[in-house]
């Protein structure tokens, strides 16, 4: 199931937060949805991320996905780990499959994002 | 939106909670237990496909053989009952109708079968050429479903449910017969670069026969395989698709489907352009390519060389049999070199390429 501590948007995407830095990654229904993925793009450490916009992309065997950064800030850490093995974002995208940690300027965007309980709720109304 | 059609195996993928797409209009299965794994399981053990969107036009009368000969670039003449042959259908212009499998019951009655998304267009284009013949054309894809049986375990896993001797059946011929009981047509052929099956039987015994390949295939590890992984397995053998590597702008010639036209038999629709293209050289040829930078291509990003567009992709993916990002690209004839480099552009960006044989899979 999806992480209580984590935040949601409607892209399909958590934010875990730890001070001002946060960590972006795709759902575990994102993963189901996508199908295997097999490669994925992200910034440089040391780039710079707009909430709301594109910060990589996520392909599947069949689909190319636009992934949003839910902060804006600089990019510290890169998983370089999903790069050569893109299907932990299907095995375990909550956990190794993270994909950047970015140093927020403004938390305050995140206010905006969903609970768990919330997500939950918007995946089961996407899918009527 | 209109409807979408079901296939007779509709309620089969929905209890395998089968992923569901919109495909030419009809809801079929994209994939079951994931793409990556189906393709595995059709090039390692078999795989069972639903394919009964495909298009099946019966062709009878005195005149059939010279009908199909007017409408197709290959050779029909040289068939014989029980055999069947790939071929395209043009425009006058060359530019290609679809592509087609013949089924020749005898030179007075044919099965075409085509694709799904093309099926009535085709049915309408050959009533158009059926004029000057004895012929009736009848579109009858309602009364066929269609099952693809594939890989090296499939001939194993059908003869335990058949009485036709398989091992005699060769490849591109095909015969009646029961099939767990089930009246079938049962051919050699298919879209995945394996060793197999497609099997044509009526839509109410679809589902039976379809519980029962995968019962009996069970302990050989079939699985069943969804649109997703049967594209991967078409490209990587390159079978091509309508759609992407061909179209009604593109060429057989230009496709690299020159050995299916055969400019010297009687005359057909398209002759006089592919003869012209041919003499005056054909001025795009269909290329495979390897990823050297980072990224997949994709059908419809474009090639570049020094800045210069010079063609585009036609299918692109990661090819879980090679783990390499491979893609065929339709480019200009005269830099379609072996070796050579090119961009690739994808969102903006120029992501080098290297051309490769386009045969990227070949069974051993």
């Amino acid at each position: 199931m999806n992480p209580v501590e984590l935040k949601y948007n409607k892209e399909h995407e958590y934010a875990k937060i730890a001070g001002n830095i946060v960590t972006f990654g795709i759902t575990d229904h994102a993963q189901e949805s996508l199908g295997d993925v097999v490669f994925v793009e992200l910034p440089e450490v040391g780039a710079a991320v707009t909430a709301g916009e594109s910060y990589g992309t996520v392909e599947s065997v069949k689909a190319v996905s636009d992934i949003t950064a839910s902060v804006s800030g600089k990019v510290v850490e890169v998983n370089t780990l999903v790069i050569d093995s893109p299907e932990l974002l299907n095995s375990d995208p909550y956990g190794d499959g993270w994909l950047i940690k970015v140093e927020a300027e403004d938390l305050s965007p995140l206010d905006t994002l969903m609970t768990a309980a919330e997500y939950e709720e918007f995946v089961a109304e996407e899918e009527h | 939106m209109a409807e979408l059609k079901r296939t007779p195996l509709y309620e089969e993928h929905k209890a395998a909670k089968a992923k569901l797409i919109d495909f030419g209009g009809w809801e079929m299965p994209v994939q079951y237990s994931g793409v990556i794994e189906e393709h595995q399981a059709v090039r390692k053990n078999a795989g069972l496909f639903d394919v009964s969107h495909m298009g099946e036009i019966d062709v009878r009368g005195k005149d059939a053989l010279a009908f199909v000969q007017r409408i197709i670039t290959n050779d029909a003449s040289k068939l014989e009952n029980g055999k069947i042959l790939y071929s395209p259908m043009c425009y006058p212009n060359g530019g290609i109708v679809d592509d087609l499998l013949v089924y020749q019951h005898t030179p007075e009655h044919f099965l075409l079968v085509v694709n799904a998304s093309n099926t009535a267009k085709d049915f309408a284009w050959m009533l158009e050429q059926v004029q000057n013949f004895q012929v009736t054309a009848e579109n009858i894809s309602d009364q066929y479903a269609q099952l693809a049986l594939q890989g090296p375990q499939a001939e194993k896993i059908l003869q335990g449910l058949t009485n036709v001797d398989l091992s005699t059946l060769t490849y591109y011929t095909f015969r009646y017969g029961e099939v767990d009981d089930i009246r079938c047509l049962i051919s050699r052929t298919g879209y995945t670069g394996e060793d197999g099956f497609e099997i044509y039987v009526s839509p109410q015994s679809a589902q039976q026969l379809w519980r029962r390949i995968l019962e009996v295939g069970s302990a050989k590890g079939i699985q069943p395989i969804g649109l997703g992984a049967r594209d991967t397995l078409r490209f990587e053998a390159r079978l091509p698709l309508y759609g992407n590597e061909l179209g009604e702008s593109i060429t057989p010639l230009e496709a690299g489907l020159g050995i299916f036209v055969k400019l010297d038999k009687t005359d057909f629709i398209g002759r006089d352009a592919l003869l012209k293209q041919k003499e005056q050289g054909v001025p795009r040829k269909l290329v495979g390519l390897e990823m050297i930078g980072r990224g997949i291509a994709r059908s419809h990003y474009l090639l570049q060389k020094n800045g210069e567009e010079i063609g585009f992709v036609t299918s692109g993916s990661y090819s879980p049999t090679l783990d390499k990002n491979i893609a065929l690209g339709l480019m200009r004839a005269d830099l379609a070199v072996l070796g050579e480099t090119l961009d690739v552009m994808i969102r903006g960006k120029a992501v080098q390429a290297k051309i490769i044989p386009s045969l990227f899979y070949k069974r051993g």
